[in-house]
């Protein structure tokens, strides 16, 4: 699944073991693929490699992360691999929609990968719908994580001390058995599939969520990057408890593909 | 998301359906109509005869130096109209395939105007191999479509050349598209693809998808 980027002089692929991967769920307005973008375009990761897998609608064009003329003409596609051994980050960046019936043969190849490369937790950004949320989910912060069995040994005193707020189960029967909960995560696209499969395979992995809607997502990849960075620093955030007076856009740097995402400039003749 | 009418509709979200909403929906006339759909959408790999005494399967692969595909109508029609004749040119293959968008229902008489996807191969040139591929691949059949085709084909040495459209309405630029002059040509090369392309390379943020991208 994986194939490594040939580097020249013949290099071995590269190692992950004990890496952190980070990656989006293909969600309600692709904020975990954006926020995606945001930390590979801010921390300047290098390619090193990319899936080879019939999961997904292919996609190809050049480089999204672009800064001049000399970079800009690097293909790249749907399901490609970023690190960064200095922070042991591993990032897997997915550009299209899964194909029908694919979520589950990806997730199973996805864990696979994730096992046999030794990769130390996963850390899945998505989203759910916002519309979906209960009378109680209405109020407060529109984030929330998950832990599987393993992790939350790890880590789970660090998410008390944050201050982050679980996901809740809902009633699988509502209205008529309200005691047995499951776990639902509407618009979440693989992640709830992901997050079970993992638990029940022994795999560190968390997940943050935003509650949003579709429309313009930039704003919620800036808060949900921001959750994350909260925890794993990826950058140094100049407000350190505060979470009100940040400017975002100062500390994160905005790909070069997200122009025109709504569309091109208006014909003159119009007005 | 609620309408000025006071209706509430589910909007279509970028996330797709989530695979378990689709199941709890589906009615056994669902199911049956589903699995009718599937037997129905086969691979056939017609025969490619070679009189060179190459196989063409993953066994013997084909010799070929230059590959030229070309995907969808347009792409297909100016090949025809260009460079495909009965002197130069000879039918060496076919790829059939079905799914729900293919009109055509006859499988055993391929006609070059049948949606298929038909291979030629050049009588001066035996390692140069086109492609006209007017049908629609959908999907779930694309990278099939594609360990078929390039599974029986050497690569070492071998460059593809992919020609296809697009309208010009999908083409994001800072101006508008109406004051664009159509039609015009982009390119997308690999780093190993060193000769000299004859037209702008894409820029940011368009893209490529499906067979093409494949």
């Amino acid at each position: 699944m994986f194939i490594p980027c040939d580097r020249g002089g013949g290099s071995a692929a590269p190692d992950f073991k004990g890496f952190t991967l980070l990656m989006p769920a293909v969600s309600v307005g692709n904020v975990g693929q954006l926020a995606i973008d945001l930390v590979i375009s801010t921390l300047n990761m290098a390619k090193v490699g990319y899936f080879y897998t019939d999961c997904l609608v292919p996609m190809v064009g050049n480089n999204p992360y672009a800064t001049a003329e000399e970079n800009s003409t690097e293909l790249s596609i749907n399901a490609e691999v970023y690190s960064l051994p200095s922070k042991k980050l591993v990032v897997l960046q997915i550009r299209s929609p899964f194909i029908k019936n694919k979520y589950r043969p990806f997730c199973e190849s996805l864990l696979s990968w994730v096992k046999s490369s030794k990769c130390a937790r996963i850390v899945l950004l998505s989203s759910s719908h916002a519309y979906q949320r209960d009378d109680e989910q209405l109020l407060g912060t529109p984030l929330r994580y998950l832990l599987t069995p393993d992790l939350e040994k790890a880590v789970g005193g660090r998410m008390q001390e944050l201050n982050w707020k679980e996901m809740e189960k809902i009633a699988a029967y509502p209205g008529i058995r309200d005691t047995d909960k499951v776990l639902h995560i509407p618009g979440g696209g693989i992640t709830k599939l992901l997050f079970t499969e993992s638990c029940s395979e022994g795999i560190q992995m968390a997940v943050l969520l935003k509650f949003c809607s579709e429309g313009d997502n930039i704003p919620d990849a800036f808060v949900l990057v921001n959750y994350l960075n909260e925890w794993l620093q990826l950058i140094k955030s100049e407000v350190s408890t505060s979470n009100s007076s940040i400017d975002p856009s100062s500390q994160w740097k905005i790909p070069s593909s997200w122009r025109l995402l709504f569309g091109n400039g208006l014909p003159p003749a119009l007005f | 998301m609620a309408t000025f009418f006071g209706e509430v509709v589910v909007a279509p979200s970028r996330a797709g359906l989530d695979e378990e909403e689709e199941a709890r929906e589906e009615t056994p006339e669902d199911r049956e109509i589903r699995r009718e759909i599937e037997k129905k959408r086969y691979w056939r790999r017609g025969r490619l005869r070679l009189d060179i005494g190459s196989g063409g399967c993953a066994e013997e692969p084909l010799v070929c130096s230059r590959f030229i595909v070309a995907i969808g109508r347009n792409a297909a029609a100016f090949l025809s109209s260009f460079i495909l004749d009965s002197v130069c040119w000879e039918v060496v293959g076919v790829v059939k395939l079905w799914n729900e968008w293919c009109r055509t229902s006859s499988t055993t008489n391929v006609l070059p105007t049948d949606s298929f996807c038909l291979f030629y191969r050049s009588i001066s040139d035996p390692t140069v191999l086109l492609c006209q591929c007017s049908c629609y691949v959908a999907e779930d059949q694309q990278f099939q479509w594609l360990e078929k085709v390039f599974g029986s084909m050497q690569k070492k040495g071998l460059q593809v050349t992919i020609l296809s459209t697009c309208p010009v309405a999908d083409y994001k630029t800072q101006e508008s598209t109406l004051t664009l002059a159509s039609p015009f040509l982009k390119a997308l090369k690999t780093k190993q693809f060193q000769e000299q392309v004859c037209c702008p390379l894409l820029e940011q943020p368009n893209i490529v998808r499906d067979l093409p991208a494949a």
